[in-house]
């Protein structure tokens, strides 16, 4: 097969997520075959394509152009249908970021072209790949397999497949991407960064998250400090966000972020369904709450029943003392 | 402002998924099916822009018969009119193909935006908005969590990994609705009563001028192999002793056990 992968870019630097795409788009090529290519898009990003060859590209489409300054779904969505076109790829593989997301209709609308969105594992059979995807938030799982011959793509959910060493040319080819001016007709005109620096939960590996059980705004900087000795995140439960206590970005569940950390830490929260179906694919979790009959517990890797209130302050010590230690 | 609503019928957030033994399908004979909750927050601003800007409001829906309760819904908060868009050559269709219906609907129905939701629970494809938008060649802003107009343009919200993207697009537009852009209300009495009197209206395959070969599941993109549920969670350890060595003992355990740290 032959892969595009969309490389997404911010202020001329590759996310780690795409780094990871192009990775699962070189072992599909090697699996089935095929080759790899990537496609970027922005100004003044061609030296991009040097790192996307060490990550597995045969060649990298760049599209440097002013009119790809600012994000736009219109211009970004009509150059990389236009990438998929000139390499005649049979699949395009996409990050599920807010970016990813957001594109990968656009191109698919256009090219007539199957979707899958968040797949979090792929296997090849007999020269087809497999993909699976978590439906229900979590609760299952689907198992699929494009339709043979017919071109499709898929977005990868960021933080779960590896990054590979595995370099190839890079080679850059300057793309065609034919947008002009009259095509743009929704464009990103400000970016307005959350205050305070700390991690988005969706692309966190650790998150300490609190629920009902924080009791009130006032009380979420002790979360904030374990996350921030953690080098990790704050989240929520819903009933914490309905409350007013963080916003409605940081609420993990079905109606929220579902996320896969290395490490999730639930305060105060009880473990409603909704809830669950969010996080317990989490490589460990630990859970701190008062009832020992907590639904939380369920899925716990390792369990505390006791005051939040004790118990968080006393662990930031502890990860602070150990990182002291190195 | 005329406005047209995508709302979906969806098993509540409650549904405790189960699979069908020959692993494809599930079986959710026990759901509580409802509208969609983030197409609330579509009816929602839908309704709000009527109130404060005149025209109508349309919902829509593909589904079968069942899903005129998710139309009934929108009607009960105050959507002037729905069409059940509805057919045996929709069945097993992809986000594509209900793209492809909702997009034919919406060529019948003079619009000046469409709301959707941001995505549709379940599923969880978080496609289908876009997708039409794409196919009407109107623009499209996703995960929108704040709505104004400056003219014939609308300026909105989205969220962004860390952040706020605040994008320009020209109307016609297709919105997709994040929590955060309103708080839905709750259908009155006389809102309900009202909803039992409007008409449903119901377009199938020939109304909308399609071909069934693009709309259904010879239409889609991917084969199911196998639905399964998660893999049980290893049994847990609950720590025991004074609440200072439990936290001493679950950090050495997150180091050397679990690797975590
Ligand atoms: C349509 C819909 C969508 C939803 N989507 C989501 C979603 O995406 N995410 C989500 O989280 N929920 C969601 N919910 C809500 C969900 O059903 C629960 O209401 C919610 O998760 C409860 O949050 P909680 O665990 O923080 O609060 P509670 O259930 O009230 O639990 C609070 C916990 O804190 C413990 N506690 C109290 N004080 C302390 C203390 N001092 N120390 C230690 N422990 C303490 C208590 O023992 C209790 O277990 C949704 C609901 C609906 C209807
Ligand atoms: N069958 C459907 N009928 C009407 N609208 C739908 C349907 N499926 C999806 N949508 C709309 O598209 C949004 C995103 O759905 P999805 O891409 O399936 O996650 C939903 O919130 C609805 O607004």
């Amino acid at each position: 097969m032959k892969i595009l992968v969309f490389a997404e870019q911010r202020d001329g630097k590759l996310k780690k997520a795409s780094l990871e795409a192009m990775s699962v788009g070189r072992e599909l090529a090697d699996a089935t075959g095929g080759e790899a290519a990537a496609v970027v898009v922005g100004q003044g990003i061609s030296g991009l394509a040097a790192e996307l060859g060490k990550v597995g590209a045969d060649k990298v489409f760049v599209g440097d152009d002013a009119l790809f300054a600012a994000y736009s779904n219109d211009a970004f969505g009509l150059a990389v249908g236009k990438a998929a076109q000139a390499y005649g790829a049979d699949c395009i593989l996409f990050s599920a970021t807010a970016m990813g997301k957001d594109l990968a209709p656009k191109v698919t609308a256009r090219l007539g072209m199957g979707l899958l969105s968040d797949v979090t594992a792929y296997s090849v059979e007999g020269g087809s790949p497999l993909f699976r995807r978590p439906i229900y938030a979590g609760k299952a799982f689907a198992t699929l397999t494009p339709v043979p011959g017919k071109p499709f793509a898929v977005t990868l959910r960021p933080n779960v497949f590896p990054v590979a060493d595995k370099a190839k040319a890079g080679e850059v080819v300057p793309l065609d991407h034919g947008v002009t001016p009259g095509d743009i007709k929704s464009v990103v005109q400000q970016i307005l960064t959350a205050q305070g620096g700390l991690l988005d939960v969706a692309e966190a590996n650790i998150i300490v998250s609190g629920g009902r059980g924080m009791k009130g705004p006032e009380n979420f900087p002790i979360l904030e400090a374990l996350a921030k000795a953690l080098g990790g995140a704050v989240g929520a439960s819903r009933a914490a966000v309905d409350s007013g206590w963080i916003g409605h970005e940081h609420q993990v569940g079905q109606t929220g972020k579902v996320v896969s950390p290395g490490l999730y830490i639930a305060c105060g929260i009880s473990g409603a369904i909704q809830h669950l179906a969010g996080m317990s694919s989490s490589k460990v979790i630990v859970a701190v709450n008062k009832d020992p009959e907590a639904p939380i517990f369920k899925v716990a890797t390792y369990g505390i029943v006791g005051d939040l209130f004790e118990v968080v302050p006393l662990m930031t010590k502890a990860v602070e003392e150990l990182k002291a230690k190195g | 402002m005329n406005v047209l609503v995508c709302v979906k019928h969806v098993p509540d957030t409650e549904t405790r998924v189960k699979v069908k033994p020959d692993g494809m399908g599930l079986d959710l004979a026990e759901a509580n099916w409802v509208i969609n909750p983030y197409d609330e927050f579509a009816v929602e601003e839908g309704i709000r822009l009527k109130e404060k800007l005149g025209g109508e409001v349309t919902a829509l829906t593909v589904g079968d018969e069942e899903a005129t309760k998710t139309l009934r819904q929108a009607l009960a908060m105050g959507a002037d009119k729905a069409v059940l868009l509805t057919d045996a050559a929709f069945q097993g269709g992809d986000a594509l193909g209900i793209a492809r219906v909702l997009a034919a609907a919406a060529r019948k129905i003079p619009f000046d935006l469409i709301l959707c939701g941001k995505h549709a629970v379940g599923e969880d494809n978080q496609q289908v908005g876009t997708l039409v938008a794409q196919l009407l060649d109107v623009p499209c802003v996703t995960v929108v969590t704040g709505l104004e107009f400056d003219g014939q343009a609308a300026i909105c919200k989205r969220e962004i990994e860390g952040g706020t993207e605040v994008v320009k697009a020209s109307l016609p537009a297709l919105i997709t609705c994040q929590k955060g852009l309103n708080e839905p209300r709750y259908p009155s009495l006389k809102g309900i009563m009202a909803a039992k009197k409007k008409e449903v209206l119901k377009w199938g395959l020939a109304d909308l001028g399609l071909e069934a070969s693009t709309v259904g599941a010879t239409g889609a993109g991917f084969q199911l192999r196998k639905l399964e549920l998660p893999p049980p969670r290893p049994e847990g350890k609950v720590l025991a002793g004074e609440i200072p060595d439990q936290v001493k003992e679950l950090v050495r355990l997150l180091r050397e056990e679990a690797k975590a740290l």
